[in-house]
């Protein structure tokens, strides 16, 4: 098993590695440059370290504007592309509130209440959500 | 009602670094004027997405931010100005979708959502200015909403 806290990833956003699942915690002010660093860290950790699914733990953010929204949306198509699967945790009640009445509503975007809930979400057997992209999965 | 201490402030916008004070700051001062949760977490956003154009459309500028009453009931004025290109078509602008390029294009349409008054002062060459005000609800709301 290789746990822990992988190397320092995308300036202060904490990335901790649980064997085959990453779990990213974005939190407090979060520069857009930070953002778009951890979109392309967590491609390349995704493909170089065999990763299989992604928890985005957002429990700790305040608002989601539509660059953060977007990418979000980005990060989960992309992970999809990968072989792997990304799932969005803790959303506050006035985060969703607000980015339904912004407009955003994100499609595609799975979601968990928790980030247990969305661990045991990846750790079930593949259910297609688009057509192509979705690895064959054997038990 | 409420002094303007800890609301009033004009705060550059120059650089992502500062989209994060302009968030802070709004998040503080809609706090301290009473400003329920929800209400506090739209007036950010509203504030993140116009912040942003004025500093990607705009090429930088500034926000002001001011305590308003009226009747008795508090609100929070943000002004968001630059001196940039401007905005040519401002109901193209606004129509959810339409970015010139690469955004989601729903900043702008978004904001207006989100807030209770909402005007631009925009021309050709002339920068542009997003004028933006909510109003604290207190029971009887202003507002049809929860
Ligand atoms: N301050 C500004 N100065 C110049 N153009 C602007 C400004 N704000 C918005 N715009 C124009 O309005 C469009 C729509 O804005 P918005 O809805 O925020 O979408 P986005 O920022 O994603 O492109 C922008 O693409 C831009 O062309
Ligand atoms: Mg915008």
């Amino acid at each position: 098993m290789s746990g822990g806290f992988s190397r320092p990833m995308a300036g202060h956003v904490p990335v901790l590695r649980l064997g085959d699942m990453l779990l990213v915690t974005l939190q407090g002010a979060l520069h857009d440059s930070m953002a778009d660093q951890l979109q392309q860290d967590l491609a390349e950790t995704i493909v170089g370290s065999r990763i299989r699914g992604v928890v985005i733990d957002i429990s700790g953010v305040e608002m989601i504007d539509s660059f953060l929204g977007r990418v979000l949306a980005e990060i989960a198509a992309q992970t999809e592309l990968l072989a792997a699967r990304t799932v969005v945790a803790g959303m506050r009640p006035a985060v969703a509130i607000t980015l339904v009445e912004l407009g955003l509503t994100l499609p595609g975007l799975r979601t968990a209440l928790t980030t247990e809930a969305a661990m045991e979400l990846l750790a079930q057997p593949i259910v297609p959500v688009r057509t192509g992209g979705v690895r064959e999965e054997s038990p | 009602m409420h002094t303007g201490a800890g609301v009033e402030a004009r705060l550059p916008i120059r650089s992502d670094m500062d989209l994060v004070w302009v968030r802070q700051h709004v998040r503080q001062a809609a706090a301290k004027l009473g400003f329920s949760l929800v209400d506090q977490t739209k007036l950010v956003t509203a504030a993140s997405e116009l912040a942003r154009n004025t500093l990607v459309h705009g090429g930088g500028g500034r926000m002001e931010a001011s305590h308003v009453t009226t009747g008795g009931t508090d609100g929070l004025r943000l002004a968001f100005s630059d001196s940039g290109p401007g905005i040519p078509d401002l109901d193209r602008a606004l129509s959810d979708g339409y970015t010139s390029g690469g955004g989601l294009g729903m900043g702008l349409g978004g904001a207006r959502r989100l807030v209770h008054d909402f005007a631009v002062e925009t021309a050709p060459g002339a920068g542009t200015t997003v004028r933006v005000t909510s109003w604290v609800s207190r029971p009887p709301r202003l507002r049809g909403d929860v």
